[in-house]
């Protein structure tokens, strides 16, 4: 390549590739990895040149490349630095390309359907084309908001007990049932909901409140897993100095621990409603099924986004189109609902936060 | 923490209450009428009516419940699709006014009694409203439409016929092209009143071949599955050579099976699919206003014998007689020639014949 | 975590007795009692499923759908399935969700890295029937022609065996779908982890001398080794416990089968439970809750035995 300098004669330097070559080998990997294979559809081996197979090979061809270069240049310990780094992007890229896919899909199917009269009509009196989800929005904004209200406190100061209070036999049942609790079926916690309120109010009851507790029973353990996780990782230097002053241990956890770890908790408490805002199966159970707006959590059936969804995909009319369409803009609109939720709640976040070295 | 909480809190409520302002806007103000209402007078009906049970009659319910609300603007109807299983489980229990199930009650079902919503010792009104016909799609290229005899069908779903270009087939088929390719058979991955249907065909008209007992849950453990009708519609349209049975209101672009009845064969359609039904006997022993059918899937006439037969299921005696009304009114509308249209139009059903539809007019008279 | 409230080493060198604070009371209190809620919660839960499951366990297994010889019979290939699917997603999504997050903290640039972990958190919130439809309608059929290539071609391997399925929505189909449903909430939980690594450990690292590989060999992968379990955890549960998507993706029979290419594969618990549940009256809902129970003792399991490797591990950790 074009700048490998000379060795020096320090015995522990070595040389370095130029910030540019990396770069340039990744170019001639894919060239070579496109000549090799259209050369091989030229000769018919292969059927067609495959762009697919074009990057897997010219990947191949990089990582292999790069840490002969630098094992050779710069040594063994930089060509591993160097092949990791070329692993840990590929993964990256990897993993990107089902979840691009995943919203592309949702995305160009969605937008169909994804206009005024969507966000403005409920399905009542809809047949075929036209209607909207505005029953189901509301649903689930308002179904999801009271779980979230119920299981944000406690899930957080169970995740508090655990890691500041907690010892001894309690603190290891509560560890052992979060934990066993993270693997309920979604359908099992809306029968439980279901059972659970059919004790007070008979068996015909469908309340939107009665989907809130079902939503809650999944969405616990997921607060207090994460939460946890991220409450343990404050280093105890901070606790302890702030014990050094004198501040009682409420106020230390109150206002050490928890805006330390803000950041943590945030995604936490996000990956937890994200986790409920599209279950289906409980909802469907005790929450029921309408096409009319209801907003009252305690009394009625109450519709939701993922139940719209998943209703307009698995009971089609004549006109199918319609309903797919619908079902798509609902799905879109779940994604947005939640990505908006996201960002205000990082904002809020990061004016909490402390401001870190990085 | 607690200031973040409160936060996010806030956003949430705005969003909500940006949502809960807007209302539904066509659910603002009265409804008004439809150009197309045939309500002569002013309905009288006020109330909130609760059903549950088959998916299948979901898109049907979807259709009638709109149509009923729009001439009893008071009246709201809704319709749970969470199957029929648990469809019948809920009006047994007393959650729902009505249940649409795939099949009837049983005897023994009936027998146990126990239905909380009606009146103590009420019998149970069972009226045959949704008829559907299932169609036998398959995608092969440059087929639209095959003959085949219930041995044959039976015997590639058994996967004995495995190859499109078995004589078995083309036989039946003279001067179509049939490739030299394998049969992918799909079926049902749920427990489903379509398949319970499907297999009785199978079972009935095929016996020799077809040796399994008609069960909701497919009795072979070979083939490929898929999660319902759409499921089974997707897989048969995104593979090549496949074969599937589906809601004929799905079969859309893919090619139909014509079978064979009493020396015909006849491809799905509305009236011979509801000409089965007229050819079939009512179960015996029950009393009038039950109409539970014990399907002929084998007849002398020429009718299109794969059908699903879904009930709606109220109370002879309610034991609020205010239900009683809406519920009475609503199964009018249903199995009135207007409800049965526009099932048809909107969820792909076959209209009851007139002779049905006097029994059932007859049945529902009952209900007090 | 264990040493959170040095206690004093002797009693005499402080005044009689601290004096408790009502804040530290109540806030005590307050965790507590949160604690014992949940404790409420998820024994209710508990005792429902068992009480639930009775009659199944004791009922004449002529009565469930399908005549399985015991019940046992009817839930081997659903365990089969469900842990065979789980381990598919865990082993395709563990290394990636890893790689993405270390590109993330360590390796691409600041800004963009933010954007790309806000990204990632959004992905946690699709809903899983869009998961299926995706599955049935892009993968599957994307997919389909390199199963053929490898029945073709390395069919000799035991997993691969033929014949292939002609739509593509095998049981590796329903582990791919899985492993991109749980990747961005491992990911989420490993970038968090990694970006809380003590800057000092990291600095020191690079002071003497370390490449960035070794760096995060030596400082950010020890010390977030438990939350990398953690994430783990919580992706196998949601795996093991998924519903819809895999209902929808998978082609499942009740078989107990390795292969991953055929029609027919292995259902899971939770997929039967949506596909069956709808039309189950009587006794077989009983036989479906039952076998939500044993999911339920299968991620007890599972976790059991992750927790026991974390806090095995605890000591050599570089956190608390």
């Amino acid at each position: 390549m074009t700048a490998i300098q000379t060795a020096p004669a320090n015995p522990l330097a070595h040389g370095r590739l130029h910030r540019r070559t990396p770069w340039m080998v990744l170019g001639l990997s894919f060239a070579v990895a496109a000549g090799v294979l259209s050369l091989l559809a030229a000769a018919g081996t292969i059927g067609s040149l495959n762009l697919i197979a074009v990057a897997v090979l010219g990947t191949v061809f990089y990582i292999v490349s790069i840490g002969v270069l630098s094992s050779q240049v710069e040594g063994r310990r930089q060509a591993t630095d160097r092949i990791v780094t070329a692993v840990v992007t590929t993964a990256f890229v990897l993993a990107v390309i089902p979840l691009v896919s995943l919203v592309f899909t949702v995305v160009a199917n969605g937008l169909a359907r994804f206009d005024v009269q969507f966000f403005t009509f409920s399905m009542r009196n809809v047949v075929g084309e036209g209607g909207g989800a505005v029953h189901a929005i509301t649903g689930t904004l308002l179904m999801t908001g009271t779980a979230a209200i119920i299981s944000i406190p406690i899930g957080l100061l169970t995740a508090i007990y655990l890691v500041e209070y907690g010892r001894g036999p309690l603190a290891r049942a509560i560890t052992f049932f979060v934990d066993v609790m993270t693997g309920i079926p979604s359908i099992v916690a809306g029968l439980f909901a279901f059972a659970l309120f059919a004790l007070f109010f008979g068996p015909g009851v469908r309340m939107g409140f009665a989907g809130a507790v079902a939503l809650s029973v999944l969405m616990i353990p997921v607060v207090v897993r994460s939460c946890e996780e991220m409450l343990r990782i404050v280093p105890n230097e901070l606790r302890e100095a702030s014990f050094a002053l004198g501040v009682p241990k409420w106020l230390t956890v109150l206002k050490v621990v928890l805006p330390t770890s803000i950041a943590g908790i945030t995604t936490g408490i996000m990956l937890a409603i994200a986790r409920v805002i599209g279950e289906t199966a409980p909802l469907l159970i005790v929450a029921g099924f309408t096409a009319s707006m209801n907003t009252n959590l305690f009394a009625d059936r109450m519709q939701s986004l993922p139940v719209f969804v998943f209703t307009s995909y698995a009971n089609q009319g004549v006109d199918f189109q319609a309903d797919l369409d619908r079902a798509w803009a609902g799905a879109l609109t779940l994604i947005l609902i939640v990505m908006v939720l996201n960002l205000a709640a990082r904002l809020i976040a990061r004016f909490f936060a402390p401001k870190f070295g990085r | 923490m607690n200031t973040k909480r409160a936060g996010s809190l806030t956003a949430l409520l705005a969003a909500g209450a940006i949502v809960l302002s807007g209302c539904a806007a066509n659910e603002t103000a009265t409804d008004s009428p439809e150009p197309g209402a045939t309500s002569d007078a002013p309905s009288t009906l006020s109330g909130t009516l609760v059903g549950a049970g088959s998916s299948a009659v979901g898109a049907a319910q979807t259709a009638w419940i709109a149509d009923f609300q729009m001439q009893n603007p008071d009246v709201t109807v809704t319709y749970d699709p969470t199957g029929s299983g648990a469809g019948r489980e809920t009006f047994q229990g007393g959650g729902s006014d009505f249940a649409g199930t795939d099949r009837a009650f049983n005897d023994e079902e009936i027998a146990a009694g126990g239905f909380q919503a009606c009146a103590p010792d009420s019998g149970i009104v069972q009226l045959p409203l949704y008829i559907s016909p299932i169609a036998i799609i398959f995608n092969v290229e440059g087929v639209e439409t095959l003959n085949m005899t219930p041995e044959v069908v039976a015997g590639i779903f058994a996967e004995e016929i495995t190859n499109w270009s078995d004589p078995a087939i083309a036989e039946l088929n003279e001067g179509v092209e049939l490739p030299d390719a394998a049969i992918t058979p799909v079926h049902r991955s749920d427990d489903s009143g379509t398949t319970e249907n499907f297999t009785d065909y199978l079972f009935q008209a095929a016996p020799d071949v077809w040796t399994f007992e008609p069960d909701g849950v497919w009795p072979l453990e070979s083939g490929e599955a898929a999660q319902g009708t759409s499921g089974v519609v997707d897989a048969v349209t995104n593979g090549t050579n496949t074969i599937g049975y589906a809601d004929a209101s799905r079969a859309g672009g893919l090619g139909t099976v014509a079978v064979e009845v009493a020396g015909e064969f006849v491809p799905f359609s509305p009236e011979a699919a509801a000409a089965i039904v007229d050819a079939s006997e009512f179960v015996e022993g029950r009393p009038d206003f039950d109409l539970s059918i014990d399907l002929n899937r084998d007849p002398e006439t020429a009718a299109y014998p794969v059908v699903l037969v879904a009930y709606l299921v109220g109370c002879e005696t309610y034991a609020d007689p205010a239900k009683a009304e809406l519920v009475k009114a609503y199964f009018t509308y249903m199995a009135s020639e207007e409800g049965q249209a526009n099932a048809a139009e909107n969820a792909g059903a076959a209209p009851i014949s007139s002779t049905l539809f006097d029994r059932v007019t007859a049945a529902i008279d009952v209900i007090g | 975590m264990t040493a959170t409230t040095p206690r004093p080493a002797s009693a005499e060198a402080l005044p009689a007795k601290p004096a408790i604070r009502l804040g530290d009371l109540l806030f005590s209190r307050a965790a507590l009692w949160s604690g014992g809620l949940i404790l409420v919660i998820l024994a209710a839960v508990a005792i429902f499923l068992v009480a639930q499951s009775i009659p199944a366990l004791t009922a004449d297994p002529a009565d469930f759908v399908g005549q399985p010889a015991s019940f046992l019979d009817y839930v081997w290939p659903l365990v089969f399935g469900t842990l065979w699917s789980a381990a598919l997603a865990l082993v395709m999504a563990l290394p990636l969700a890893i790689g993405i997050a270390l590109f993330i903290s360590h390796y691409a640039p600041r800004k963009l890295a933010q954007a790309l972990g806000y990204l990632v958190d959004l992905l946690a919130a699709v809903p899983s029937v869009v998961y299926g439809l995706w599955g049935i309608g892009v993968l599957a059929p994307a997919i389909q022609p390199v199963y053929s290539w490898l029945v073709d071609n390395a069919g000799w391997f035991p997993l691969f065996a033929g014949p292939v399925s002609g739509t593509g929505r095998t049981i590796l189909t329903a582990g791919i779908v899985l492993g991109v449903m749980i990747l961005p909430v491992m990911t989420a939980i490993c970038r968090e982890v990694f970006l809380q690594t003590p800057v000092l450990h990291e600095e020191a690292a690079l002071a003497l001398g370390a490449t960035r590989w070794e760096m995060i060999r030596m400082a950010v992968l020890p010390f977030g080794r438990p939350g990398i379990i953690s994430g783990a955890m919580l992706g196998l549960g949601r795996a093991l416990g998924e519903t819809m998507a895999v209902a929808m993706v998978l082609s499942p029979q009740a078989i107990v089968s390795f292969a991953l290419l055929q029609s027919a594969n292995p259902s899971t618990i939770a997929a039967n439970i949506a596909l069956s549940f709808p039309e189950a009256y009587g006794v077989n809902v009983n036989l479906l809750i039952a076998t939500g129970l044993v999911l339920f003792l299968i991620t007890l399991a599972v976790n059991s035995i992750a927790r026991y490797v974390v806090n095995r591990r605890k000591d050599f950790s570089g956190a608390n």
